[in-house]
């Protein structure tokens, strides 16, 4: 598409370098017959690669020249660019804009999804023009053997059924079939209810890791949830949605829902209000996650497939095939679900917090006034009803592990934990243990706390005694904590 | 002249709420000291807990109670505030001083206590009267509003400074403020037989002027408008104390009828209280009547007025054949006027006429 578009706006070829890492670096320089839709080649060039094997060059240069009003486009192409290093996070993206301005997108993982598999059409997806495509290629005889050969999913048992049911004899020569015989052939095979459904190796997702990475990486959200929905097949295409949604931190908030759309790892910018995608995020009832519209949130997803179904020729929306919705919504309904979980999470925390801001401002007064209404010069110790210990204080963490201060919490049925990493740049290791008889339970696992950041935890269970425990999370990288244990009484 | 000397064994008020005040911080720092949160219990204040006692003659609160608790997140602010203000009173009885709403309210900044306005003071001093059962007056908080009193009584100060003074009410021809030092002083005697309350000043000052404290034997009192609590609780005391019966004149409009009704019978916003009311006090006029028998000038009630009348002709203070007899003839006239409206008569015809005849009627 965008040979073709530089090709009409500046009738220049392109030029296309590429190596595998083997002897040979291979140059073309093309054109594209636009009547007969193949390639012109104006050069040809073999260049050797280096001997050293680790020495060799390996990868794709392709340049074209194309003409545009790059004043009108900007915001679309570095939208564009955004995207783009989203769903590739293991790709560096350098960007220099016609004004002269450096644009980056940096790797952030090394790891890339696996390349996908190369496989023969599934039965349920081919057309006329397919079959024949097929006939005038194959080498096999008979049409067990074509079947077998050319289609994907579809063994000797298959094929021997498939035959049978639809009437054509096994050892019909596929060559000899007639214009009429082939089009019965194709509707024969939709009707077939014996193949089995595509497999996916054939696609390349992102995969959950990958696709949390792309979304941190570039909308920098202070939470994400990424789900990969099973592959799934329509009309013989097999596909996989892969849906994320960010929230918070840099994600703006915007009156509407932001949506980002991904088809084979490629962003579709235009046209979002057509899209099927946008239909379903805009029916989706949000209130029932705790999220409204106007929060800043951002929903990601991923179509990947043999065949994207798209709804025009212009490859930017897709169209609503039920069996693509009815992933898409699924797999939206599980990573709303995890954030419906972190915030009301959050929302009890924040809730706790405010308690024990208001028992710590409130109780020492009603201690202090009580005593001087009754005329005694020492106020009532509060403590058995709420306390608050710093147990850890400007704390210097080395690469080993070391207790706080002990929190004494058999007074008190809720206790809450709050440690924060106050070091510029290095991050902390924590956990936090529960005396239960004279053993030390795991209360909150070892996490890691990045520079700046907090942990606010309400604490389960009874125990007699609460510490922290911390450490440098890379050696020689000490960090600077501060935490506290709060108690109150129910 | 026979001059009455005060008998009534005057109980030390402020000592008890005092005392109450006390064992209330003792009971929050047992309360603490053991590891439990401190709760108050008192009367709910909400309407539909507020009901009429014809035995007591006024609202009163029924027997729900709420609880605060210190335990309690919504409440904690709250109960802080009440025993912040329960220990600033207190500071105020032990130094026998007195203070306003207005100023508890930003007394309480320097404390570290914050009151987002001054709505909500008022109501934790509310509630404070509600728990310890006696109303502000007797913890020293004062209205900011001021009405006056003349006449014939001797009284005694008890505030410092002037321990023991004496003085009496009729060596102002102004009259006397009745302020935190009036309403705290003791009364020694009076030769007075009456108490006459008046809503107007410009009638209060006729009425000096044309000496009905003499001619009617009367002390005489000026409320501006609805009487403050400090006046209702000082005239509840004339008639406690003295013994004197209490002839009250308003405007004859649904406003000043309810001047009066509010000395008699207290207001539902009062209902926790026992000490504002004087039910034996007498509505002595302007009434609906008067303006057809003594041919007053009148204005034409306006929509306000006569809703508000349909108000007062249902509220239970109300029932009673002259206050209903007397609604029915506002509401037949759709007629109103104000105490002043006798002087289309001469300044004096007030006086000299309509009061010795309404005196006459009531029986006194």
């Amino acid at each position: 598409m965008a040979i073709l578009y530089g090709q009409i706006t500046t009738n220049k070829p392109v030029t296309a370098i590429s190596s595998t890492g083997n002897s040979r670096i291979v140059e073309y320089r093309l054109m594209i017959d636009i009547e007969k839709n193949r390639p012109i080649i104006l050069d040809r060039r073999i260049h050797a690669n280096f001997r050293a094997r680790s020495k060799r060059w390996r990868g794709t240069v392709v340049e074209i020249h194309l003409r545009g009003s790059y004043a009108q486009a900007m915001p679309k192409v570095l939208e564009y660019l955004k995207q783009t290093a989203m769903v590739n996070p293991y790709a560096n993206i350098i960007f220099v804009d016609p004004r002269g301005r450096l644009y980056k997108f940096d790797r952030t993982v090394e790891k890339m999804p696996p390349p996908p598999k190369e496989i023969n059409p599934h039965p349920y997806g081919v057309d006329v023009e397919t079959i024949q495509r097929i006939i005038r290629a194959t080498k096999e005889r008979d049409m067990l053997g074509f079947m077998r050969r050319h289609f994907h999913r579809v063994g000797e048992k298959t094929a021997r059924d498939f035959l049978k049911k639809a009437g054509i004899p096994k050892d019909t020569n596929p060559k000899s079939l007639r214009p009429e015989e082939i089009v019965n052939l194709v509707k024969k095979m939709r009707e077939y209810e014996g193949f089995l459904p595509p497999e996916a190796d054939c696609l390349s997702p992102l995969g959950e890791d990958l696709l949390r990475a792309g979304v941190m990486k570039e909308l920098e959200p202070e939470f994400v949830a990424v789900h990969q929905r099973k592959p799934s097949a329509y009309s013989g295409h097999p596909f996989i949605v892969e849906v994320a949604i960010a929230y918070g931190g840099k994600v703006p908030a915007k009156d509407d829902i932001l949506l980002y759309r991904f088809a084979n790892r490629i962003p579709l910018v235009y046209d979002e209000s057509g899209d099927v995608c946008w239909k379903i995020v805009r029916s989706i009832n949000w209130r029932r996650y705790n999220v409204s519209p106007s929060m800043p949130f951002a929903v990601i997803i991923h179509v990947c497939s043999t065949k994207i179904p798209y709804k025009t020729l212009g490859k930017e929306i897709l169209a609503d095939q039920p069996e693509v919705s009815r992933e898409i919504i699924n797999g939206i309904r599980e990573v709303a679900r995890q954030l419906a979980r972190y915030i009301s999470r959050k929302e009890r925390v924040r809730r706790q917090v405010r308690r024990l801001t208001v028992f710590s401002r409130y109780l020492p007064k009603i201690a202090q006034f009580s005593a001087e209404l009754a005329g005694r010069e020492k106020p009532p110790d509060i403590s058995k009803l709420y306390k608050r210990r710093q147990v850890f204080k400007d704390f210097v963490t080395s690469d080993d592990y070391v207790d706080s201060e002990v929190f004494d919490s058999r007074l008190y049925n809720v206790v809450l934990v709050h440690i924060k990493n106050k070091h510029e740049e290095n991050p902390a290791v924590v956990k936090v243990l529960g005396l239960k008889g004279s053993r030390w339970e795991i209360l909150i696992p070892e996490s890691a706390l990045t520079s700046g950041s907090e942990i606010y935890e309400t604490l389960k269970g009874k125990y007699e005694a609460i510490k922290v425990q911390a450490k440098s999370l890379k050696p020689n990288m000490e960090s600077l904590l501060d935490a506290y244990v709060d108690g109150i009484s129910e | 002249m026979t001059y009455k000397r005060n008998n009534a064994r005057t109980v030390d008020l402020k000592s008890i709420v005092q005392k109450k005040l006390e064992e209330m911080g003792a009971r929050f720092c047992t309360e603490i000291n053991r590891g439990m949160f401190p709760t108050v219990r008192m009367k709910s204040r909400s309407t539909d807990n507020i009901f009429y006692s014809q035995k007591h003659r006024q609202y009163i609160l029924g027997d729900r109670t709420v609880t605060r608790s210190s335990r309690n997140i919504a409440h904690l602010r709250p109960f802080t505030q009440m025993v912040w203000t329960a220990y600033f009173v207190h500071e105020l009885l032990r130094q026998k001083k007195t203070s306003t709403l207005r100023d508890v309210y930003y007394s309480a900044q320097a404390y570290d206590i914050f009151f987002k306005d001054q709505s909500e003071s008022d109501n934790i001093i509310t509630d404070l009267e509600t728990a310890i059962e006696h109303s502000r007056e007797s913890f020293n908080v004062f209205p900011e509003e001021r009405s006056a009193v003349f006449g014939d009584l001797t009284i005694q100060y008890t505030v410092p400074g002037y321990e023991n003074r004496r003085m009496n009410l009729s060596s102002h021809p102004d009259g006397v403020m009745i302020g935190p030092a009036l309403t705290d002083a003791r009364f020694i005697e009076t030769s007075a037989d009456k108490v006459i309350v008046i809503e107007k000043g410009a009638m209060f000052t006729r009425f000096v002027e044309e000496r009905v404290y003499e001619k009617f034997n009367a002390i005489l009192i000026y409320t501006a408008g609805q009487a403050p609590r400090s006046t209702r609780y000082f005239i509840r005391r004339l008639n406690r104390e003295l013994d004197l019966p209490v002839y009250i004149f308003s405007d004859a409009d649904p406003w000043g009828m309810h001047i009066a009704m509010v000395i008699i019978s207290g207001s539902a916003n009062a209902a926790h209280l026992r000490e504002l009311t004087t039910p034996d006090a007498k509505w002595a006029g302007v009434w609906a009547s008067d303006i057809i028998d003594y041919k007053l000038p009148s204005e034409k009630l306006n929509e306000r007025d006569l809703k508000r009348l349909k108000e007062l002709k249902v509220d239970p203070r109300y029932n009673d054949d002259l206050w209903q007899k007397q609604i029915d003839i506002f509401m037949k006239l759709k007629k109103k006027c104000e105490l002043e409206a006798f002087s289309r008569y001469g300044l004096t015809h007030i006086v000299d006429r309509y009061l010795p005849e309404r005196l006459k009627e009531l029986g006194a």
